[in-house]
């Protein structure tokens, strides 16, 4: 090693620094002064507003939740001591955004392939991704009549079942599932779209020019990198589902247990109507029938967590997945 | 301009292995103090590898390519070899890359192109074969290193597993890829793991494995369109070696912008022009004695 370059043991040699003077911001323009301000605020300020919420929740909460609460069923009682807990619920909550997610993630990937990959002729293109904006812009509520309406339609007997007098009740669980599959897809669809428009043309063609077909270059090259926009789509949606209260009071009928129809176990459950953790902390509050502030607190408690941990959980598996083919596969 | 059958140049054969060195400090000084007096007359092509020029694989007759009816490649007539580099050079936006991309029908993918003329490949026309099947005997490397993101065994494997309904084996995969790797050069550097990410190798080393995933299905032809710009010049010596090596077994057509990669590595140079083929004739002879005004004005001014 030449004198004067310095060992590799004694790198260290001055102090690290890890930048130099700025400008001071008292140089700056009013403008861009108040630009500045307000992006600090702004940011700040919803930090507090969003730890407010988890504090409130987790204060109220916590004061309330009674572990038993998760285990024992709901009953219709004046007395809150026997009005029992939100496990019914819980499992709604859980049936519906499973359900919801399962058809609307596959279905959303799928309509976003065509229309990004093939999309031709390009006017049903543009047809179909219109619908799915006018989807994305409609209230669940409106949805939720719609969906009722459909459902009570006789050939759809069999997703919930026949009243007494012979019409088709219309409410069930995989009528809420199917319906919320709708709030959640246009989500699930941007999020495929946009991640698909991102990859280069040349990473396709890098794939047709070793002689495979489209449809081969979706499924091997471009569907693996989009894991990551795929995960972050379906997250937001099940966020939308696990929130919905409209589409549960109209298609699942906010029935306070749930309760299945008959037929085999598993469907005979999704026939059936029941309720979810929304629509049992509205039927808890203040405005609703049931008045227990206390098991509203503790239901939306609950909730909370198990959406921060589905958020979680599932930025975990698309970091797992991005990991294994390192990055979106992107770069370049 | 019609198609001209190569002749043998034996002059660079005979260039001393001694003399390579030299060579390149002259064309830095070159590049650095402007051009010398005559064209580079006095100095022969840097390679000292003999041609190997075999039979023909593909000819091209009047091919024009046109998007939107404007012509970007105008009546285009050559023939490709097996065992040759032929490099195609030009200004930006001349049409090479297109004329590079049609060989193997990826400009079908623009929804405005269309095109006229014929070109076969080995007798066949390119345009009544399928199109997998084609770019599976054409294939390609692209300017910026795309590796797909995936593991560096199911880069290569991606090329060799046919579209049929059964996967082959890892194990029957193996040795081909291992085979394909060591043709691109990159197998000693990835032996102990093949099972890496792609994406997580150098630039150079991602082009090498582009490349071994081009060979893998031992094409005919392999087109490469500026197979080195986007690397630094070591990476880039050792694809033009590599290349070099490579054409013993395939004919191999490569777009560059860099005249100097042309001069290492082409046994022969077609000059495009706003769309024409202007010149095509072996290396030497284009860079040293040009027979068309604007050639020499293109070398002329890219050296300068």
């Amino acid at each position: 090693m030449a004198a004067g370059e310095p060992q590799p043991a004694a790198l260290p040699l001055a102090p690290q620094r890890r930048g130099g003077r700025r400008s001071s911001v008292r140089s700056w323009r009013r403008g861009d002064q108040l630009i500045y301000a307000l992006a600090w605020i702004a940011g700040l300020g919803l930090c507090v507003v969003a730890s407010a919420i988890v504090i409130f929740l987790a204060v109220k909460g916590l004061q309330y939740l009674d572990p038993k609460l998760l285990v024992t069923r709901p009953s219709a009682a004046v007395n809150q001591a026997n009005s029992g807990g939100f496990l019914d619920p819980l499992i709604g909550t859980l049936t519906t955004a499973a359900l919801g997610t399962l058809i609307a993630t596959p279905l959303a990937v799928i309509t976003a392939v065509w229309v990004v990959e093939y999309g031709r002729p390009r006017w049903l293109a543009g047809i179909v991704e219109t619908s799915i904006e006018m989807i994305a812009g409609t209230p669940d509520i409106v949805i939720a009549i719609f969906g009722l309406a459909f459902f009570q339609l006789g050939i759809f007997a069999p997703f919930s079942f026949r009243a007494s007098g012979g019409g088709v009740y219309g409410r069930s669980f995989l009528a809420a599932g199917i319906m919320m599959s709708l709030i959640a897809l246009p989500l699930t669809y941007t999020a495929t779209r946009n991640g698909l428009r991102a990859i280069p043309r040349h990473r396709r063609e890098a794939s047709y020019a070793l002689g495979k077909t489209r449809i081969a270059t979706i499924r091997r090259v471009l569907l693996p990198s989009l894991r990551p926009d795929i995960a972050t789509g379906a997250t937001l949606g099940l966020g939308r589902i696990i929130g919905s209260t409209a589409i549960v009071v109209l298609l699942l009928g906010a029935t306070l247990q749930n309760i299945p129809q008959n037929g085999a176990p598993l469907i005979g459950f999704l026939r059936g109507t029941g309720s979810t953790l929304p629509s049992y902390i509205f039927f808890n509050s203040p405005a609703g029938e049931g008045n227990a502030p206390q098991k509203a607190y503790a239901a939306a408690f609950v909730l909370l967590i198990i959406v921060l941990g589905l958020n979680w959980a599932v930025g975990r598996i698309s970091r797992i997945g991005a990991s294994a083919s390192l990055s979106t596969g992107r770069m370049s | 301009m019609g198609a001209e059958e190569p002749g043998l140049h034996a002059p660079c054969a005979l260039a001393p292995q001694g003399k390579v060195g030299e060579n390149v400090t002259m064309s830095i000084n070159q590049l650095v103090f402007g051009p010398p007096a005559p064209l580079p007359m006095t100095s022969p092509p840097l390679r000292a590898v003999d041609t190997l020029t075999g039979p023909e694989r593909m000819r091209l007759q009047d091919i024009s390519v046109f998007y939107d009816g404007v012509a970007a490649v105008k009546q285009a007539s050559l023939s490709i070899h097996k065992g040759e580099v032929l490099a195609l050079i030009g200004p930006s936006g001349c049409g090479k890359t297109t004329l590079l991309r049609t060989l193997n029908r990826l400009t079908e993918l623009t929804p405005n192109a269309s095109h006229s003329g014929t070109i076969t490949l080995d007798g066949d026309d390119i345009h009544e074969l399928e199109d997998t099947k084609l770019r599976a005997r054409v294939s390609m490397v692209f300017q910026q290193p795309n590796p797909f993101p995936m593991s560096i065994f199911d880069n290569v494997a991606f090329a060799l597993r046919e579209q049929s309904r059964r996967r082959p084996r890892r194990r029957e995969l193996e040795p081909l890829v291992k085979q394909a790797l060591q043709r691109a050069g990159l197998y000693e550097e990835v032996a102990n793991n093949l099972d890496r990410p792609a994406l997580r190798l150098s630039g150079g080393q991602q082009q090498r494995l582009c490349i071994a995933r081009a060979i893998a299905n031992n094409p005919e032809i392999l087109l490469m369109d500026e197979p080195c710009s986007a690397l630094d010049p070591r990476s880039t010596a050792v694809i033009e070696d590599l290349i070099l090596q490579l054409r013993s077994d395939l004919a191999v057509v490569i777009v560059t912008h860099n005249l100097q990669q042309a001069r290492r590595i082409a046994d022969r140079v077609a000059f495009m022009y706003l769309g024409d083929l202007v010149e095509l004739a072996d290396a030497r002879e284009l860079f040293e004695s040009p027979r068309e005004e604007r050639t020499r004005e293109y070398i002329a001014g890219a050296f300068g």
